[in-house]
């Protein structure tokens, strides 16, 4: 997909005067961060079982040459191929040429972010081979020709009016005065179309949450069940997947499955977990006869032991995004590009470039929240603020908040004039806004005041009063 | 030419600082995949009896499950009959030919019409087996094989899955270690089914507008009868 990410300051200023976009935002607020506390409380040992998840991708991310190869060797056990490959172009490559030696001409896809990253459907589409999506948000947002907007639900922006509308607009040879009223008659328009999908696809396509390289399966999450037609029906099953998902063992992906789900939807686990490994088998009456996985870098080797490191043990939770104030206000889009909210501002920099994606990094009071309830412990600020210094060293920040910064950093390293500069700021402010205890309008800080008033200060810095108040200590 | 499979294990190579693992290195990750062990084990699993019973029923009824207890395989049908006949639904049921099944004495109950075998267009009640049950989070274990094809969880409507108490574990690490004794004769890896599927209660989707919704692409609704193999 193409970014949009250079235009992010304006994209926030359309989202916040969505009035269908505030009203999903806010029920987000309300939902998935709610259910999620009420998950952890259930689970005593919750903290513990982040601690293990993490220390499973630690061992995992230092020694992932040797995972791959070994999960690479049982897939080809038991009949099933690996497919290697550099960049997303390798990626698109691979899947087209499964689909094409398939002689496939409808593809059913479930849920994958990988999938997005790369951009597969355009690819297929402009091959002559039709991809339909079958998660139903995902299907929601492919017929309105938009990316998603969440990494868990795709079309957490849209009202059941909007979706009403495009069914209608969609779904050709139906009644055009159907009923269409309720989120049920909608599920049950799009479970009945996208039951003669699954049935009538070449080549099914899903993602995955993990590779499991102790017995080469693929483990897959959903709670529609898609991903289970997705891949049982067609002839042909291809897992996209990137190569930090690799796990050691089925008690290492349980032990990140039960953070996951909770991380994500508050669900105590998914409806569907499902371990995949290799075609159908002498004596299996359904199931694939090839199973492939298509397995993708794009950066992520070249990122192990760097400042990004950490970030490759994301496991695309969502939780990030749900907690997140600024994703909360804005919502996925106005991000630009696949990945939003917080792992979305550090991960894509490193995908399409900070000269791209630079405004994102920015895009962050830097709260902590994200870390904090991150099931993986990625520590998602200290990364934004990589990105930051980053641009700064190579000259990507506007000249007038480069001279700011300059000025300040002049400042900060001399703590008798900063502390003298300060003093001074704060009584001249205090007495210039004493009457109405706050500025209407302020130079330097049109940004600030254009929504809000700035509150005058009170007269003297924190650290005069900290000294003064230890003096006062008994 | 270098392949991307080269290019790739090089790229992490080089970023590791290193080359591929020394035998004495990659003994730690070689330990780890041959010898699985559990990590931490959350307490809520670790009932047993009648009490882990109790803890597979609440859990799955909170996810949407409806759970039904017998004494016997005999008394299936008959609960089974009552079930669908309460919920209004067809008596024509698919069910795997999966020899845990076949204890069950359909013929008894007359208005039930019992075939064996996958699914086929328009089957609204498949009927399973299932390898275990997991008492922490109310989930089904089920395998696939040449008597329990994977679709018949899928695309029916209505799924009933046939247990015995016996097959409750209350972990899903005891889960792996049964799945792992059922195909120990085969090489290191090799007891693994080519589908493993973990349900959680009926499919569900929340899209629209985040309301929940039963019944999305897979099963509407889902019935565990358990058959008490444990005595009173
Ligand atoms: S960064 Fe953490 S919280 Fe965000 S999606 Fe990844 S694992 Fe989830």
């Amino acid at each position: 997909m193409e970014s949009t990410s250079r235009t992010f300051e304006d994209n926030a200023r359309k989202a916040l005067i969505d009035a269908d976009l505030r009203r999903a935002l806010t029920k987000l607020g309300h939902g998935f961060p709610v259910k999620r506390r009420m998950a952890v409380e259930r689970l005593p040992e919750f903290e513990g079982l982040r601690d293990a998840a993490r220390a499973i991708k630690e061992d995992v991310l230092e020694n992932l040459d040797f995972y791959l190869e070994r999960f690479e060797e049982r897939v080809v056990e038991q009949g099933g191929q690996v497919h290697w490959c550099v960049d997303a172009a390798e990626a698109n490559q691979a899947v087209l040429a499964i689909c094409q030696e398939a002689g496939a001409r409808t593809v059913t896809k479930s849920k994958s972010m990988i999938g997005e990253e790369i951009a597969i459907n355009e690819h297929l589409e402009a091959n002559g081979i039709t991809p339909v999506e079958t998660d139903l948000g995902e299907y929601i947002i492919q017929l309105r020709g938009e990316p998603p907007s969440h990494i868990i639900a795709p079309a957490i922006h849209l009202s059941m009016d909007q979706v009403t509308e495009t069914f209608r607009q969609c779904h050709d040879g139906l009644a055009a005065d159907r009923e269409l009223s309720e989120p049920r008659d909608l599920l049950e328009e799009a479970r009945a179309i996208l039951r003669q999908k699954f049935l009538a696809a070449d080549v099914g396509i899903t993602g995955a949450n993990m590779l499991i390289a102790e017995t080469g399966s693929v483990a897959v999450v959903t709670n529609e069940g898609n991903a289970d037609l997705t891949m049982t029906l067609p002839r042909v099953h291809v897992v996209i997947a990137s190569l930090e998902k690799v796990v050691p063992t089925l008690e290492d992906a349980t032990t990140i499955l039960r953070v996951l789900a909770r991380s994500a939807t508050g669900q105590e686990t998914s409806v569907y977990t499902t371990f995949a490994s290799g075609p159908r088998r002498p004596g299996d009456s359904d199931g694939p006869e090839e199973f492939h996985v298509v397995l993708l870098d794009n950066g992520r080797g070249a990122m192990l032991g760097g400042d990004f490191h950490d970030v490759l043990r994301c496991i695309r939770c969502g939780a990030c995004l749900n907690h997140c104030p600024v994703y909360g206000t804005i919502g996925g889009h106005a991000y630009g590009w696949v990945y939003s909210g917080p792992i979305g501002a550090v991960l894509s920099p490193g995908l399409i470039g900070l000269e791209e994606a630079g405004h994102l990094p920015n895009a962050s009071t830097l709260c902590g929240k994200c870390e904090e309830v991150c099931p993986m412990r990625i520590p998602l600020p200290k990364m934004l603020r990589h990105w930051r210094t980053r641009q700064f060293d190579r000259d990507l920040v506007p000249p007038a908040s480069r001279a700011a910064l300059k000025g300040w950093a002049f400042l900060a390293k001399r703590p008798a004039l900063y502390r003298a500069a300060t003093g001074l700021a704060m009584r001249l402010l205090g007495a210039l806004g004493r009457r109405r205890g706050a500025f209407r309008r302020m130079p330097l800080a049109g940004g600030w005041t254009a929504a809000r008033d700035l509150p005058a200060p009170e007269g003297a810095t924190f650290m005069a009063q900290w000294s003064r108040r230890k003096g006062a200590r008994p | 030419m270098t392949t991307g499979r080269e290019t790739i294990l090089g790229n992490i190579r080089k970023s590791l600082n290193r080359g591929p693992l020394s035998a004495e290195r990659a003994a730690g990750p070689e330990h780890r995949l041959k010898a699985a062990k559990p990590n931490l084990v959350p307490a809520r699993g670790a009932v047993e009896g009648a009490e882990r019973v109790a803890l597979f029923i609440a859990e799955a009824e909170k996810v949407d499950t409806t759970v039904s207890r017998v004494a016997a395989a005999a008394e299936v049908p008959g609960v089974v009959a009552a079930y669908l006949a309460a919920h209004d639904l067809p008596t024509a049921l698919k069910a795997a030919p999966d020899p845990a099944l076949a204890d069950i004495p359909w013929s008894r109950q007359s208005t039930l019409a019992v075939r064996q075998g996958g699914p086929e267009g328009g089957d609204e009640v498949g009927v399973t087996g299932a390898l275990a049950g997991i008492a922490e989070t109310g989930t089904l274990m089920l395998v696939s094989g040449p008597h329990s094809p994977t679709t018949l969880n899928f695309l029916p409507d209505t799924h009933i899955a046939v247990l015995t108490t016996g097959a409750i574990d209350g972990t899903y690490e005891e889960a792996w270690a049964r799945l792992r004794a059922a195909g120990s004769e085969g090489p290191e890896g090799a007891f693994m089914p080519r589908t493993v599927n973990l349900i959680t209660g009926p499919s569900r989707t929340a899209d629209i507008e985040q309301t929940l919704l039963l019944g999305a692409h897979g099963p509407r609704r889902l019935l565990i009868v358990i058959i008490d193999d444990q005595g009173p």
